[in-house]
């Protein structure tokens, strides 16, 4: 297949020698396609786009500026708790330090999806589906890269907004320190949800394949889905709303637990569903459509 | 080595490919070519293993692409100009790629400095002209050293200097013993490069030849016979299916259908007839592409869609 064989030197029918090659003289390069490659490979190419990189920190600065401003502002009913803001469910300090999340999280899903998306555009994927073979290994290690960098980043904004938020906090609702029950299981979801609208995004650049439909359906899903199902009947409504992804994301970075969310372990397993089964349709598609 | 046993390709009622069956041989350059929406890319990709087959299989170097442990070390394509980040400089876009199959940096530099884009290598390739797009695309196919390259349409929107470079790569790939397989909806271009011809049409093959072969198929066969003696010569000729038409410039010299030149040198002896010039006149590869392919055509200039979409493409052959 890819031995190396000398040229033979034949003689033609004029007399005259010729080489002709038998088999190409080449190179060995590289080594088999494997998950760890292509991840390498999908690093590479995170870390060499300078957009991605600034994307991903804005997206936990944001968290914790606006986290800041929310708490410094709780009381006076500007922030997201305050009567009919966007959130809407500010019980507690946290959902106030939090409350930058709204942002957040568009930043992350617009820049999975585009992590994705615009290689269709560009054609970039093909060429990448050409090199590796079996497509999945581009989508796993697109998910396993921009899944764990937000997480990481985003875990480390989410504690920043806490400490930051706290130190600001000056309004009526109970504080909490880290120590306290459930207090460092939120902060750490921020970053888990973080990392699981990452993988939304992804998976929605994969089905969808065009970044002006990817972040439009990712927009609709976590802004307005929640709007939209308020506005169907009422146990209807209410049911609807604590699936929603963003709603299932609440439940888990919220202590006060509200009648409004789920418990903090349903919230989880309800995103945990919501990302798998994303990834996997987008799996199935890509493996049986053409590329 | 590309073995493509009877391919498909059906989107919806549409056949894309046709039942096309073909080998793409080591050692020469193959031009594959036919008018625009005659399924070459599709072809293509179907070999890449982008698009599924709906019949049929292609395979490279003895197994379908994506079944092969190394894809970039088997078959280097460029299928997509310019397919790449706008803001990543070339190296990374090349080191990204590397790194699917562990080819190493070094590897990279070498075949930036083998298309001539070693300067520019660390700038955003959003900055680059379609000529440097497309050297980058190439780089990209020679990242793995493959036995097999695969470029749809890599001339296009290439300035002179370009196609040329072009041109001489793939002669010199090819005399590597790699297999080069080249599409283009242009004989005159693949007529400098190519030794071999696959040409489509509809999707379905219309011939596999060499250029040899494909030199003698065109339909007109004339030979140039400059004489003085112009009317003997016509009585001499005179026979069923032979014309000798004059040439209404030059009153010596006459446009012989029907003989070849063997026949009409034999003939003029035989009679005593001095003869200044005979020379078969060939076609050129372009014009028998377009008679090959006339059929196959989509769009006429007038915009008129061919009456029959099946019509005898075989036929023309």
């Amino acid at each position: 297949m890819t031995t190396t064989v000398d040229p033979k030197t034949i003689d033609t029918p004029a007399g005259m020698t010729a080489t002709i090659p038998d088999t190409v003289k080449r190179e060995r390069l590289g080594h088999r396609v494997t998950q760890w490659a292509v991840t390498k490979a999908e690093w590479i190419k995170l870390r060499s786009v300078r957009s991605n990189l600034i994307g991903v920190a804005a997206a936990a600065v944001v968290l914790v500026l606006l986290g800041m401003l929310f708490a410094a502002l709780g009381d006076s009913g500007q922030g997201p708790g305050g009567a009919g803001g966007p959130g809407g469910t500010a019980t507690d300090s946290l959902s106030l330090i939090f409350g930058g999340m709204t942002l957040s999280q568009l930043i992350i899903g617009v820049l999975g999806a585009l992590f994705v998306a615009s290689e269709y555009t560009s054609g970039l994927i093909r060429t990448m589906f050409g090199a590796v073979g079996r497509r999945t290994l581009v989508l796993r290690a697109k998910a396993i890269v921009f899944g764990g960098a937000t997480w990481l980043v985003m875990t480390i904004g989410g504690f920043a907004a806490f400490f930051a938020g706290n130190a600001v906090y000056s309004g009526s609702f109970a504080t909490y320190s880290i120590g306290e029950p459930g207090v460092l299981r939120a902060v750490l979801a921020v970053g888990f949800y973080g990392g699981c609208v990452a993988l939304i995004g992804i998976a929605l650049g994969f089905l969808l394949r065009s970044t002006a439909s990817a972040i439009g359906v990712l927009v609709g899903m976590l802004m307005l889905a929640p709007v939209l199902v308020g506005l169907l009947p009422g146990p209807l409504s209410d049911t609807l709303t604590k699936i929603l992804p963003s709603k299932a994301g609440d439940a888990m970075m919220s202590v006060a637990s509200p009648d409004n969310l789920l418990s903090p372990g349903l919230g989880f397993l309800v995103l945990v569903i919501w990302v798998v089964g994303l990834l996997g349709t987008a799996a199935v598609t890509l493996r049986r459509r053409d590329a | 080595m590309i073995k493509v046993t009877s391919l498909t390709k059906r989107y919806g009622d549409t056949l894309a490919v046709d039942d096309l069956s073909f080998t793409v041989r080591p050692g020469i350059v193959t031009g594959f070519l036919g008018p625009n929406g005659a399924g070459k890319s599709t072809t293509m990709r179907m070999i890449l293993g982008l698009d599924n087959p709906s019949h049929g299989c292609a395979t490279v170097n003895g197994r379908p692409l994506a079944e092969q442990p190394a894809p970039l070390t088997e078959l280097g394509a460029l299928l997509e100009a310019k397919a790449i980040h706008p803001q990543r400089s070339a190296r990374n876009h090349l080191r990204a790629l590397a790194a699917t199959t562990g080819i190493s940096d070094r590897r990279v530099d070498e075949v930036l400095n083998l298309v001539g884009l070693g300067e520019v290598a660390d700038r955003p390739a959003g900055a680059f002209s379609l000529g440097m797009g497309q050297r980058l695309g190439i780089a990209s196919a020679l990242l793995g050293d493959p036995e097999t390259v695969m470029l749809d349409e890599p001339v296009n929107g290439l300035d002179p200097e370009g196609i040329l470079w072009i041109r001489n790569l793939l002669k010199d790939l090819a005399g590597e013993g790699r297999t080069v397989f080249v599409s283009s909806h242009l004989m005159s271009e693949m007529a400098l490069t190519a030794e071999h011809f696959i040409i489509i049409g509809r999707g379905r093959l219309i011939a596999d030849v060499s250029d040899t072969e494909l030199a003698a198929m065109g339909s007109d066969r004339r030979v140039l016979v400059r004489t003085p003696n112009g009317e003997r010569l016509r009585q001499v000729l005179a026979a069923d299916g032979v014309q000798v038409a004059g040439d209404g410039e030059r009153p010596d010299v006459f446009h012989v259908t029907g003989l070849d030149s063997d026949a009409i040198g034999r003939r003029s002896v035989e009679a005593g007839i001095e003869l200044h010039e005979l020379t078969p006149q060939h076609e050129s590869l372009e014009s028998i592409f377009m008679e090959l392919t006339q059929d196959a055509v989509q769009y006429h200039a007038s915009g008129a869609r061919t009456a029959h979409p099946s019509a005898t493409i075989r036929e023309a052959a």
